[in-house]
C-alpha cells in the first residue's frame, strides 16, 4: 500500500495506491489519516481510484477513519471509487453513511 | 471446457498476515484451470482471505507457532475451501449483523458477512479439542456474484 499526501484548495488529498487489506495496507492508511489529523487537516479527501482490493480490515479503517475526522468536526470524503471497492462497501450498506464522490474535483466542490 | 480434473491442495501456515498472500497465489493459480470467471475468483480470493484473517487472529490469537490448515479441493461441482485454526471456537450465530444501523460504523464483524456474500455456501465445524474448521464451496456455473447495491437484502442468517 503506498500512500502520497497533497494539497488542493484547503483540503489534504491522500492518494492511494494498492490493497487495503490486514497487515499493511490498513496500518498504512490509519496511520497517513491520523498523522493527518495531527498536523490539523479538517478536510481529508481519500482518492480511492488506484486502490486495487480491499478486505473487512480495510473497510474497518475507513469506517474508522470516518468517525476519527468527523468526531474531531472534521469532513472526509472519498472519491474515484472502483467498482469492486464501491461493491464492497454496498453491500455492507456503509455507502448510506460515507461520502462518496464521483470524482477530485466534484469532492474539492463538496467542502466548500 | 473439459470436466474439472479432481484434485487436492493442503497447506499449512503460521498465523502471520503475510502468509495469507502465499495462500492466495496458490488460490489464483489453481482457479486458472477452472470454468470459473476472473470476477467470481476475485470474490472468492476476498473469501478466503476473511477465513484465514479469522483463523489467524480471531482463532489462534496471531500466534505464530499455531498453524492454520489450508485444503484446496476441486472436483466435478466446484471448489471446496477449508481453513482450520488452533483456536477455541466461537458461536457464528452470536456474530452481530453488520448491517443493523446500530452496527454499520463498528470498524469489526463484516468478515463472516463478506464470506456468506461471496461464496454459494460456508458452514463451520468444532473439533472436541478446540478448533474452528471453516468450508466455503463455490460451484461451476453459479451465479456470477453481485456486489452491487443491496439496501437490506442480506442477512447473516
Amino acid at each position: 500500500m503506498k500512500i502520497e499526501k497533497r494539497q488542493r484548495d484547503g483540503a489534504t488529498i491522500l492518494d492511494l495506491q494498492g490493497r487495503i487489506t490486514i497487515g499493511e495496507g490498513d496500518v498504512a492508511l490509519r496511520e497517513a489519516v491520523l498523522a493527518a489529523v495531527g498536523e490539523g487537516a479538517t478536510s481529508i479527501l481519500l482518492n480511492m481510484g488506484r486502490v486495487r482490493s480491499i478486505d473487512s480490515s480495510g473497510v474497518g479503517e475507513l469506517v474508522a477513519a470516518y468517525t476519527t475526522v468527523t468526531n474531531r468536526g472534521g469532513k472526509l470524503r472519498l472519491f474515484s471509487m472502483p467498482s469492486r471497492i464501491l461493491g464492497v462497501l454496498q453491500i455492507t450498506q456503509l455507502v448510506t453513511v460515507l461520502d462518496i464522490l464521483e470524482d477530485e474535483d466534484e469532492a474539492v466542490a463538496s467542502l466548500a | 471446457m473439459p470436466e474439472p480434473a479432481h484434485q487436492t491442495i493442503r497447506l499449512s501456515i503460521g498465523s502471520r498476515y503475510e502468509n495469507i498472500e502465499l495462500v492466495q497465489a496458490v488460490l489464483d493459480e489453481t482457479l486458472e484451470s477452472l470454468p470459473i470467471d476472473e470476477e467470481t475468483g476475485y470474490w472468492m480470493g476476498i473469501a478466503l482471505r476473511e477465513a484465514l484473517t479469522n483463523a489467524i487472529k480471531h482463532g489462534n490469537g496471531l500466534d505464530p507457532e499455531k498453524k492454520v490448515d489450508v485444503c484446496l479441493a476441486v472436483d466435478e461441482i466446484g471448489v471446496d475451501i477449508t481453513v482450520e485454526d488452533q483456536g477455541s471456537g466461537f458461536d457464528p450465530d452470536a456474530v452481530a449483523d453488520p448491517l443493523a444501523p446500530d452496527n454499520l460504523l463498528r470498524t469489526e464483524g463484516r468478515g463472516i458477512f463478506y464470506m456468506r456474500r461471496f461464496m454459494d455456501k460456508i458452514d463451520y465445524d468444532f473439533g472436541a479439542d478446540g478448533g474452528t474448521k471453516v468450508r466455503l464451496h463455490k460451484k461451476f456455473g453459479a451465479p456470477g456474484i453481485s456486489a452491487e447495491a443491496d439496501q437490506g437484502g442480506a442477512n447473516e442468517d
